[in-house]
């Protein structure tokens, strides 16, 4: 049974307040119910989620534009809005990802002005997830924990597997037995214990609930889940500052549980009750593969509820058919004037081959997903061609090459001669030969 | 025989710290209304104000979530389990 609310295994009660931390206490998102900043992650009485509260004004004394120019190019730059309370002590070179105007992208679409922000490459496991375990397993420390764990799809399992070796934390990674062999080597070499689970998902996560409830460890993505996802904001801040602190008119945003859409809009709300950014709001988009749509489905209809799927999908670290941040990822898309689509595996493998011919990206399904459904969005004229555009791009490639493997063509297999060179490649050689 | 009915830690106050109690019923709207007659106070927890499971509460008959079912109206009989559990977000 899933052990909703837990204490901390060595809590401190009587600790001083920490003159560092702006973190208040955990709140309810449904009910308001307040709680203290230790392991609570649903409300007890109305079984919502809990969020972290801030001191945004004790942050403004210290978050400031001119402050920001000499901190590290880490997620940890944006400390004060992260919910920890002592230094930072895991992730120290995370986050911080490029981003970059995507003008042979933007040609191929027929749009004006289109970014990338490029999570693809982020050290050191190349998905956003590096942001979102780099708070959990700081936070996770402070609470004393010594071991951790996670419910994933792939990327979570990776980040939580890497950060953990260099934290010196125990690890136990529990995924769907079919993934990528790529995110299963990308997890195994960090010596993980990694449970790989006959189920979907949604069942490895029910499973792990059960599992987090019976042993005192941090599952990042379930019992210490509010601080984690706050991580999640970094990408938002970092799109804001990376723009010269302007605010994007549009965001195309993949989900699976729907975190990362209600994160980014929080982060700019945040920037903006700060007076980081003046304007607009961007307008937020939800991208999901057809085969796993449910967020995408019921922004589509309007609806208030979320009705889970049986995910069936090439891109599995989205295949999550019960999101549980799905209803607020809705509200956060509807109420920024935004809208939501879904992308079929071959839409999902064009759109991949699309960014790595005009912006020498290779993304992961998940890049497919979005950027297939961006431009899905700007055919439909759901995304206007002179306003400023962002695409998510939140994983690598390399990890997820087997849908790939019989739609790229081969290499051209020639022997070690001239001759053989000029007839193999006949008709594909440019330029003539040098004079 | 009855239906096995799986309590979630925050509500295991209302059923005396018992994680699992027995409840009659021929469907999960009649078996939560047996739970709040053996165990008042309960069902207030688990539904809204009409009655209805509030968002964030899964219920599962024998491991298949009941949005997969017939939802509330989903069939219960002797020797089912029936969990209920709050919404567990993942990613």
């Amino acid at each position: 049974m899933a052990n909703a609310v837990t204490r901390t295994p060595h809590a401190q009660p009587h600790a001083r307040p920490n003159p560092m931390s702006y973190m208040l206490g955990l709140k309810c998102r449904e009910c308001g119910r307040r709680y203290p900043k230790e392991v609570v992650f649903v409300c007890e009485y109305c079984f919502g989620s809990v969020e972290v509260d801030y001191d945004y004004d004790a942050i403004r004394r210290s978050f400031t534009k001119a402050s920001l120019a000499a901190r590290p190019k880490s997620l940890w730059r944006y400390r004060e809005l992260l919910p920890i309370e002592g230094e930072p002590t895991v992730g120290l070179t995370s986050g911080f990802t490029p981003f970059f105007r995507a003008d042979r992208l933007a040609q191929a679409l027929g749009v004006k002005e289109l970014y990338i922000k490029d999570d693809s490459v982020s050290h050191p496991t190349l998905s956003f997830k590096d942001r979102v375990v780099s708070v959990a397993l700081t936070r996770a420390k402070e609470l004393g924990f010594d071991t951790v764990a996670c419910a994933s799809t792939g990327n979570l399992a990776n980040s939580v597997s890497a950060h953990a070796a260099k934290a010196g934390l125990k690890r136990y990674i529990f995924t769907p037995s079919d993934l990528e062999m790529g995110k299963v080597v990308a997890s195994l070499i960090y010596q993980p214990t990694l449970v790989a689970v006959d189920g979907t998902y949604d069942e490895v996560n029910r499973l792990c609930a059960e599992i987090g409830a019976k042993y005192p460890w941090a599952f990042v993505n379930i019992n210490i889940r509010p601080y984690y996802a706050e991580g999640s904001k970094t990408y938002g801040y970092e799109i804001a500052e990376q723009l010269g602190w302007r605010i994007p008119q549009h965001i195309v945003i993949p989900a699976a549980g729907g975190s990362l859409i209600t994160k980014i809009a929080k982060a700019f709300k945040e920037l903006a009750l700060l007076g980081f950014v003046e304007g607009k709001s961007p307008k937020l988009y939800c991208a999901q593969a057809m085969g796993c749509a449910p967020i995408a489905n019921t922004i589509k209809e309007r609806a208030d509820i979320v009705k889970p799927v049986k995910p069936n999908t090439i891109a599995k670290s989205l295949a999550i058919g019960n999101p549980a941040d799905g209803y607020y990822a809705t509200k956060a898309v509807l109420g920024s004037g935004g809208w939501a689509d879904s992308a079929s595996d071959d839409e999902i493998i064009d759109a991949m081959k699309l960014l790595a011919a005009t912006e020498g990206v290779f993304t992961e399904t998940a890049g497919g997903v979005t950027l297939a459904v961006a431009k899905k969005l700007i055919e439909q004229g759901k995304l206007p061609k002179d306003e400023s555009i962002v695409v998510c791009i939140t994983g690598n490639g390399l990890k997820t090459q087997e849908p790939l493997l019989n739609r790229l063509g081969q290499p051209t297999r020639i022997k070690p001669t001239l001759a053989s060179f000029e007839s193999n490649l006949g008709d594909k050689l440019s330029g003539g030969p040098a004079r | 025989m009855a239906v096995t009915v799986r309590i979630p830690t925050p509500l295991q106050r209302l059923t005396n710290g018992q994680g699992e109690v027995q409840c009659e019923g021929k469907t999960v709207t009649e078996l939560l209304a047996d739970l709040e007659r053996r165990h008042p106070g309960i069902k207030e927890r688990i539904c809204d104000q009409d009655g209805k499971l509030r968002r964030f509460v899964n219920v599962f008959v024998n491991e298949e979530d009941i949005r997969f079912l017939q939802g509330d109206q989903t069939a219960v009989k002797d020797g089912d389990d029936v969990s209920i559990i709050p919404a567990i977000a993942g990613g």
